[in-house]
C-alpha cells in the first residue's frame, strides 16, 4: 500500500487544471476567435482535459501496459467507424 | 511509467493475464464498448452537421453556455471527490470514504437536476427533439449521457450504502475503484460532448 500512496497523483492540482481549462474554453467561445482557430483550440482543450481524466483519475498512467492496449484498441475502430459512415453518407 | 510499483497495493490486485483484478478488467472492457457507442453518436453529429447542407443554428444562441459550464465544473468536482473516495479506501480510511462518496452522489445528482431544469427551460422556449436536426441530435446525445449519469448516481447510492455497512473495510477497495472508472468515464464523455454540442 505504501507504493500506491507514494505514487498517488496530486488530485487537487488536476482538478485546478481542469477548472482553468474549462474557463479558457468558455472564454474562447465568447472572444469570437476566427471560426477555424476556435474549433481547433476547443478540440485541443477537450482532448487535453479528457487525457487528464483518463491518465490520472482513471489511473491509466499507472496501469500495466497490457491494460493500456485493451483500452486503446477501440480508438482506431472508432476512427474507421466515422470515416466509413462519412463516405456512405453523401448529400445529393 | 513504472507501472508495477503502483499497480500492486495487494497481491490479489495483479491476478490474471492482463495484470489487473478481474472487476477492473471487466469494467474496462465494458467502457471500451461504451467508447464505440458514444463514437456512433458523436460521429453522427459530426456528419449531420458538417456533411449536410442542413440549417444549423449557432448552439450558443439556443443553449445556455454559462449554466452548462458550471454544470460541467460540478461533474468534474464529483470526479475529484470520487478519486478522493478511492484514495481513502486504499488507506482503509472509512470516515473519509463515506464522506467523499456522499459528496460524489451529491455532485452527480446536482448535475442531473440541472440538466432536467435545462430541458424544462428549453422545451418551454419551444426547442424540442423535433426542432430540426440540431434538436434531435442535442436531445439524443445529452439524453443518453444523462441516462448514464443517472445510472451512475443510482449505483453510487448503492455503493455508499455498502460503505456505510462496512463492506469496504480492511483494504477491500476494488469495488470503489471499479465504479470510479465508470464515473470518470461518464465525466470524460461529458467533457467531449460539452465541447462538441455546446461550444463549437
Amino acid at each position: 500500500m505504501d507504493a500506491a500512496e507514494h505514487k498517488a497523483p496530486n488530485y487537487i492540482a488536476i482538478w485546478g487544471m481542469l477548472a482553468v481549462l474549462t474557463v479558457v474554453e468558455v472564454a474562447i467561445v465568447y472572444f469570437r476567435l476566427p471560426r477555424r482557430l476556435m474549433i481547433l483550440s476547443l478540440v485541443f482543450l477537450a482532448l487535453w482535459k479528457a487525457l487528464l481524466v483518463a491518465l490520472y483519475f482513471m489511473h491509466l498512467k499507472f496501469e500495466p501496459k497490457r491494460l493500456l492496449y485493451v483500452v486503446l484498441a477501440p480508438l482506431p475502430l472508432a476512427v474507421i467507424l466515422v470515416i466509413v459512415v462519412m463516405h456512405g453518407f453523401r448529400m445529393p | 511509467m513504472t507501472a508495477h510499483a503502483a499497480a500492486a497495493p495487494r497481491a490479489a490486485a495483479t491476478e490474471g493475464p492482463i495484470g489487473v483484478h478481474t472487476q477492473k478488467l471487466g469494467m474496462w472492457v465494458f467502457l471500451v464498448s461504451e467508447v464505440m457507442f458514444f463514437t456512433a453518436l458523436i460521429g453522427s453529429y459530426i456528419i449531420l452537421r458538417w456533411g449536410t447542407n442542413a440549417e444549423w443554428p449557432e448552439p450558443r444562441t439556443v443553449l445556455a453556455i454559462p449554466i452548462t459550464a458550471l454544470n460541467t465544473f460540478i461533474l468534474i468536482c464529483s470526479s475529484v471527490s470520487m478519486v478522493k473516495a478511492y484514495a481513502a479506501a486504499t488507506k482503509d480510511d472509512q470516515a473519509g470514504l463515506k464522506r467523499w462518496l456522499l459528496l460524489t452522489v451529491l455532485g452527480g445528482a446536482t448535475f442531473v437536476s440541472v440538466q432536467a431544469f435545462e430541458y424544462h427551460h428549453l422545451i418551454e422556449k419551444g426547442f424540442l427533439p423535433s426542432s430540426g436536426l440540431f434538436g434531435a441530435a442535442f436531445y439524443t446525445m445529452t439524453g443518453f449521457h444523462g441516462f448514464h449519469v443517472t445510472c451512475g448516481v443510482l449505483s453510487m447510492i448503492w455503493v455508499t450504502i455498502r460503505a456505510f455497512r462496512g463492506k469496504y473495510e480492511g483494504g477491500k477497495f476494488e469495488g470503489i475503484e471499479t465504479i470510479g472508472l465508470y464515473w470518470h468515464f461518464v465525466d470524460l464523455v461529458w467533457i467531449i460532448l460539452f465541447t462538441i454540442v455546446y461550444l463549437i
